[in-house]
């Protein structure tokens, strides 16, 4: 059986003993919310921190608050399920509930939370393995060894940003609370990620995700397509996440971010520019399509081949637009 | 680190003691001595090893038992009423929705807490629902038609 | 069906062990726990071929909480493997390794983590050697040795057959078809991860309980490398948590587990990680096959040449027979009149290959259905025609001497084409949408033993006292199948009493009598047989007693009901206990044996002992599917598959395995792959080995086709493995319907399938598959006159049959 490496457990019940937490023990330290990423990771040696600060019993960390009229506050230990299945989520945020909801399995989107899917761990079929199986390829940069397996040549990791919410909530401009010893901060969720498999969040160790702010819903739609090869489990190995904002059916202003594409979610501003004032026809979505081709630059790293992934990008941002668009 | 806790499982109040580190399926199995919970990858990878915490089918491969004071654990061993089986169980064994058996008590309770959302499921949402235990043997056909099965009995019973 | 006439045969009654399973019950290996039991891990090599110069053990011998740490210098130096011809394996592995995975060490110790941690301490010096990952790679480097045994460098063993002049039978057709096809390995991935407890007692006696399908080849196994009498050694089959063939041979963790034991004097429980059954393997070998059929201009087969070239990984296993399976059952499904084979085994530097499922004949089914459909689109006939115009004649044997008794494949494509609207629906689909069939024949029982002997391949006790208990003693063990049920099904229709009054005790080699295990879907036709053997002679003792208190002769009597009566006073008679009293008294204890060996009618040549079996069953199978142009996803719609199983013992029962075949085909054609890189797995996991959920599954309408054969019990055949064989290319045939594109390899993923689209729109031919073959001479094929057509011989007429 695969089991856990020794650790202690802690178990704040407020943010603010959290971070505290976390600053007594330092590095050593991780949290924990649902734990359905860590403890596998743990389980094949890829994290062995020695103390645990869990997150389940700090009640301020979840729930969904506000409105989809003033925006909408979800905290971060919200469970997916809580997540895809919130009226003001799929009524509002149609996008954020389909992502949500589409994560893993059932179970493990009971016990997972929405920002422990923010702050996934990056994916690499050379990285997500067992010790002895990492050891037998001679370990990579990622955890006990010193070159990338997927592009030997490069100086940095190319495992990939794997979050099913975390494109979605780029396009539907979300904005993450943190909180660390220096106190709370509120930044863009885009400056949450970095293009790094290892260092792929931008926060610093010691602080916490306690809050997904959503700004109001008004007049935005929004959609997220998966590619994987089974309807569960499975990683996305490509993501599209649009949101517009339309009068009637005329687009406002929006954004197209891909997901699994490369060590962050990564957006396709020239694809979304070009959809600004326009209505989707469907000569514009397929143009918008293949401006979002461009962005991408999937590695052979994940289940199905690369230039396949690269393929299915135009195809599913077309699909995600016409989605919106409606028939 | 070993820590003592006590949970409630299948409405019993267990004392453990048990290192933190280990797994509720760990738990379970070895410490509490109810083997009626499976486990076929032990990294949230297949479903087997499921269980109900408030209700709720969770992997008891990625939960903590110092997470789960205070909840109601619910195994394959607290699914039948006395000596009278859960309507599941009964449908399951009639129908010869269990092969091998090896994954059948995580679907039980799978199927268990989705009755108890939906009692009247269309075979597609009974799908969905299930989408999170593979089962190698059957090719869920007899699956689902248990768990219809025995939503019909449940609803008739009620009635 | 037959309900009148039998009161429990062909009843959907559930499986006796049911209730076990649904209740949490049932306790298999990894479940069971000893006082004072030890755990215990292996070490495995982290390379794919290395020299082991070195292995040092001291710091983990020195951890606390250690009891003992082994390597291969510590069993007796004997290899072994399944086949006789085929003693390759080391359980710990001493010079030389030969794959990722393979055990070099095993650590016993108070608790499973503690024996990890031990096992991470063992230093074990390597000495790379080049590893070999492919046929190619294996056939381009005979320098480098993977074994030093076999027919030729890295070959395991090539084989040539031929049955009459196929040339000749191509030069007389109207239409001859080469195609090259590739069949991608996969493996079983049961639910259940294997795990066994060995206790080696004071006494000197060594008991094993284990989750395997063949406790008989293992407590011969053990017997033979572990300096014990066999006579001293007990080996108890758990109940199997899935097996499909991955636990049929005999494995390093269970002897690991026995010498620690030994040496610890404590009972030792090991469990396998996943990733560990990945290693374990012996699942689906990667197949290239090229084919070459003539046909009549109205579609009839003249002749066929078939070669196939396996990879077989690290060890034989069951290689050899695999390799002759590629070729045996062709001629058994559509008629063949000459036919010549060339098969040859690779040895690499990966997992060894062996039985799965349908063993060895899934890839040439994949390959010879295929190419049928693109001769029937050449010749303008329809897919189902030309299938039906190929039909073998029962009661005949085949051009490479196979005695077929019933054939239901007639009325199978019948029952599908109706029931799936084929004649409606296909070809006038919308675009995307498409149709294909496919058939087969699979095996009711391997017709030979895996090492030659003159014993029964079955053995039964059924025993009966004057509690009114019946119990079945039976060496056959329940992998989820149903075996047991089944056994208690056929002795409770003989003594006219209900299965739940029947207790079965499988699968100890200390109280049952062998059986040979569970594969080649021989339990039902072997097992049953012997058990039907048994209860017969006791029953003739009970109703002798029972007739002499009725005073009437014993033939007049009839049981059932839980009594037995006089059968034409039915008032007259006694219930089911007290006729067992009575014939207890008059003969005292009431236990009588059964044996079954199947007809001896292997073709007198080298490598006619793979092939023959006590009858075969026919499955044919249309897929509907939609294919995605865009994404190339492919999702099977809906299924039919009509089933020749002789007949029903339990309808139930045989829609389950036929329902799980195509669970487990759809799995390979669409997306199974056990694939490497770097020397290494490339997804031993879960999640990255990708096996259907619930909602890759379609429904599935199951058909099931009565023909009463001879020589099974009650006239039934097997239905485990061989409705798997049609579903794969049933499914590729139906993606041709939808979207045009021939996908020759499976599987046939999404960027397969727009490959070929893209291909087709180049104006170049829409396939994706292999066009080249690897430079390799089979050896001088035997000649041997094909038998095609002669009647069949040496037909077994079973009581009950009819």
């Amino acid at each position: 059986m695969m089991r856990l490496p020794e650790f202690s457990y802690l178990a704040p019940v407020s943010v603010g003993d959290a971070v505290k937490l976390m600053a007594d023990h330092g590095p050593a330290a991780m949290f924990v919310a649902g734990g359905t990423d860590l403890y596998p990771n743990m389980k094949r040696r890829q994290f062995e921190p020695s103390v645990l600060i869990g997150l389940r019993g700090i009640r301020d960390m979840s729930g969904v608050r506000g409105s989809s009229k003033t925006g909408l506050t979800i905290g971060a230990g919200t469970s997916l399920t809580a997540v895809s299945s919130h009226p003001d989520v799929t009524g509002h945020y149609a996008g954020l509930a389909t992502a949500a909801g589409l994560v893993s399995s059932p179970q493990l989107r009971n016990m997972g939370t929405l920002g422990g899917n923010v702050c996934v761990d990056t994916r690499c079929n050379y990285y997500n393995q067992s010790y002895e199986w990492r050891k037998a390829v001679n370990f990579c940069m990622k955890k006990d060894g010193d070159i990338c397996l997927v592009a030997p040549g490069s100086s940095r990791c190319w495992a990939v940003s794997s979050s099913d919410t975390a494109p979605m909530l780029w396009s539907l401009g979300a904005q993450v609370k943190l909180a660390g010893p220096e106190g709370e901060r509120r930044i863009p969720i885009s400056a949450l990620y970095q293009d790094d498999g290892i260092q792929y969040l931008s926060k610093q160790p010691g602080e916490v995700v306690t809050d997904i702010v959503l700004p109001p819903s008004e007049g935005w739609r929004s959609a997220y397509l998966k590619l994987r090869r089974r309807g569960s489990f499975d990683f996305p190995v490509l993501g599209v996440a649009v949101a517009l904002r339309m009068d009637g059916d005329i687009v406002l202003e929006g954004a197209i971010t891909l997901g699994a594409v490369a060590s962050q979610p990564r957006p396709a501003p020239e694809a979304a520019a070009l959809l600004v004032g326009q209505r989707l026809t469907p000569e514009l979505i397929d143009a918008a399509a293949a401006a979002a081709f461009k962005p991408g630059k999937p590695l052979d790293n994940t289940d199905l081949t690369h230039p396949y992934r690269k393929k299915m990008i135009r195809v599913f941002v077309a699909r995600a637009l016409r989605e919106i668009a409606g028939p | 680190m070993k820590t003592q806790l006590t949970l409630t499982v299948n409405g019993e109040a267990r004392d453990v003691v048990a290192a933190v580190h280990k797994t509720l399926l760990e738990v379970l199995r070895e410490d509490l001595g109810l083997t009626g919970t499976k486990h076929g990858c032990e990294l949230g990878e297949c479903g087997t090893c499921t269980v109900l915490v408030d209700g709720e089918p969770v992997l008891s491969c990625l939960a903590l038992p110092v997470e789960l004071v205070g909840r109601e654990i619910k195994t394959v061993e607290g699914m039948a009423d006395g000596r009278r089986l859960h309507p599941l169980q009964q449908a399951f064994a009639e129908l010869g929705a269990a092969q091998c058996g090896y994954c059948t008590p995580g679907i039980l309770l799978t199927a268990e807490a989705l009755l108890e959302d939906n009692p009247t499921p269309s075979r597609d949402e009974v799908r969905v629902a299930l989408a999170g235990n593979l089962c190698r043997c059957t090719g869920y056909t007899k699956i689902l038609d248990a768990v219809e099965l025995a939503a019909l009995r449940m609803k008739g019973a009620r009635a | 069906m037959s309900a009148g006439k039998f009161s429990v045969i062909g009843q959907s009654l559930p499986k006796i062990d049911a209730w076990a399973k649904v209740t949490g019950e049932t306790r298999f290996a990894d479940d069971l726990v000893l006082p004072r039991m030890a755990y215990a891990k292996l070490l495995r090599s982290p390379h794919a071929h290395a020299l082991i110069k070195r292995i040092d053990t001291a710091q983990a011998r020195a951890l606390p909480g250690v009891y003992a740490v082994i390597t291969g210098h510590d069993l007796p130096r004997v290899k072994f493997g399944i086949l006789p011809v085929s003693q390759d394996e080391e359980a710990l592995c001493v010079d030389k390794v030969r794959m990722v995975g393979d055990a070099v060490a095993a650590v016993a110790a108070v608790d499973e983590e503690t024996a990890e941690r031990a096992a991470r301490l063992i230093d074990v010096e390597y000495e790379p050697l080049k590893p070999l990952m492919s046929i190619q790679e294996s056939l381009a480097n005979p320098e480098v040795r993977i074994h030093e045994y076999g027919d030729g460098p890295n070959i395991h063993k090539a084989v040539a057959l031929q049955f009459g002049d196929v040339e000749a039978a191509f030069s007389g057709a109207h239409l001859v078809r080469e195609d090259v096809f590739f069949f991608e390995g996969n493996t079983h991935l049961p639910m259940e991860q294997h795990a066994a407890v060995a206790h080696w007692g004071p006494d000197g006696k060594l008991t094993l309980w284990s989750s395997t399908q063949t406790p008989h080849y293992v407590h011969r196994l053990l017997g033979k490398i572990l300096d014990v009498p066999q006579a001293h050694v007990r080996v108890v089959a758990a109940p199997v948590g899935g097996g499909f063939g991955g636990k049929l041979d005999p494995f390093a963790h269970e002897i690991a587990a026995c010498k620690l034991s030994q040496l610890t004097g404590r009972p030792v429980k090991i469990a396998l990680t996943r990733e560990e059954v990945f290693y374990v393997h012996r699942g689906r070998h990667p197949v290239l096959m090229w084919i070459k059929t003539g046909f009549t201009r109205d579609g009839a087969i003249t002749g066929m040449h078939f070669r196939s070239w396996l990879d077989g990984g690290a060890y034989g296993s069951y290689g050899v027979a695999s390799t002759f399976y590629t070729g045996a059952l062709q001629t058994v499904t559509y008629k063949i009149p000459v036919y010549k084979f060339e098969g040859a085994r690779v040895f690499t530097n990966k997992p060894p290959c062996g039985p799965k499922r349908g063993h060895g004949t899934p890839q040439p089914r994949f390959a010879m259905e295929c190419q049928i459909d693109k001769a029937a689109e050449q010749l303008g006939l329809d897919p189902a025609d030309m299938r039906r115009r190929n039909l073998a004649e029962p009661f005949t044997k085949t051009a490479n001497h196979l005695t077929v008794s019933t054939i239901g494949l007639g009325e199978c494509i019948d029952r599908v084409v109706e029931a799936s609207g084929w004649r409606e629906k296909r070809g006038k689909l919308p675009p995307g949408r498409g149709m294909g069939i496919a058939c087969s024949s699979y095996l009711t029982g391997a017709g030979t033993a895996i090492y030659w002997n003159d014993m029964p391949h079955s053995g039964v006790v059924v025993r009966a006292d004057r509690s009114g208990l019946v119990a079945i003693l039976c060496g056959a063990t329940d992998i989820g199948q149903g075996s047991d049920s089944v056994l208690a099904y056929l002795v409770a229709e003989v003594l006219g009493i209900q299965p739940m009054d029947v207790r079965v005790h499988p699968a100890d080699t200390d109280l049952t009598p062998v059986d040979l295990g569970s594969y080649s879907s021989r339990v039902t036709l072997m097992a049953g047989n012997a058990a039907i053997q048994a209860t017969t002679r006791l029953r003739d003792r009970i109703f002798e007693a029972a007739a002499r208190k009725l005073e009437v002769t014993p033939e007049r009597l009839a049981a059932r009901d839980r009594r037995v009566f006089v059968a034409d006073e039915p008032e007259k008679g006694m219930t089911f206990a007290e006729a067992v009293t009575l014939g207890e008294s008059m003969h005292g204890v009431l236990a009588f044996p059964g044996s079954y060996a199947p007809p001896k009618r292997a073709g007198k040549y080298k490598g006619g002992g793979v092939g023959p079996s006590p009858c075969y069953s026919y499955s044919a199978c249309v897929v509907e599917v939609t294919v995605d142009a865009e994404t190339g996803e492919v999702k099977p719609t809906e299924i039919w598959i009509a089933h020749d199983i002789g007949r029903s013992l339990n309808p139930l029962l045989v829609e389950g395995q036929v329902e799980g075949s195509i669970y487990m085909g759809l799995g390979e054609v669409l997306m199974e792959e056990q694939v490497f890189r770097k020397g290494v797995h490339k997804a031993p996991s879960m999640l990255e080995y990708k096996s259907p959920t619930t909602l890759e599954t379609p429904e599935i309408h199951t058909i099931l086709v009565e023909t009463d054969d001879p020589e099974g019990p009650f006239g039934a055949k097997e239905a485990g493995q061989g409705p798997l064989l049609p579903v794969i290319p049933a499914v590729t045939n139906a993606v041709h319907d939808a979207v045009g594109v021939r996908i020759d390899e499976t599987p046939i993923s999404p960027e397969k399938i727009l490959k070929a689209l893209e291909l087709g729109r180049q104006g170049k031919s829409p396939r994706v598959g292999p066009d080249k073959l690897p430079l390799f001479t089979f050896p001088e094929p035997r000649a041997v006159e094909s038998a095609f057509g002669q009647p069949a011989e040496n037909i077994t007429e079973r009581p009950f049959g009819k």
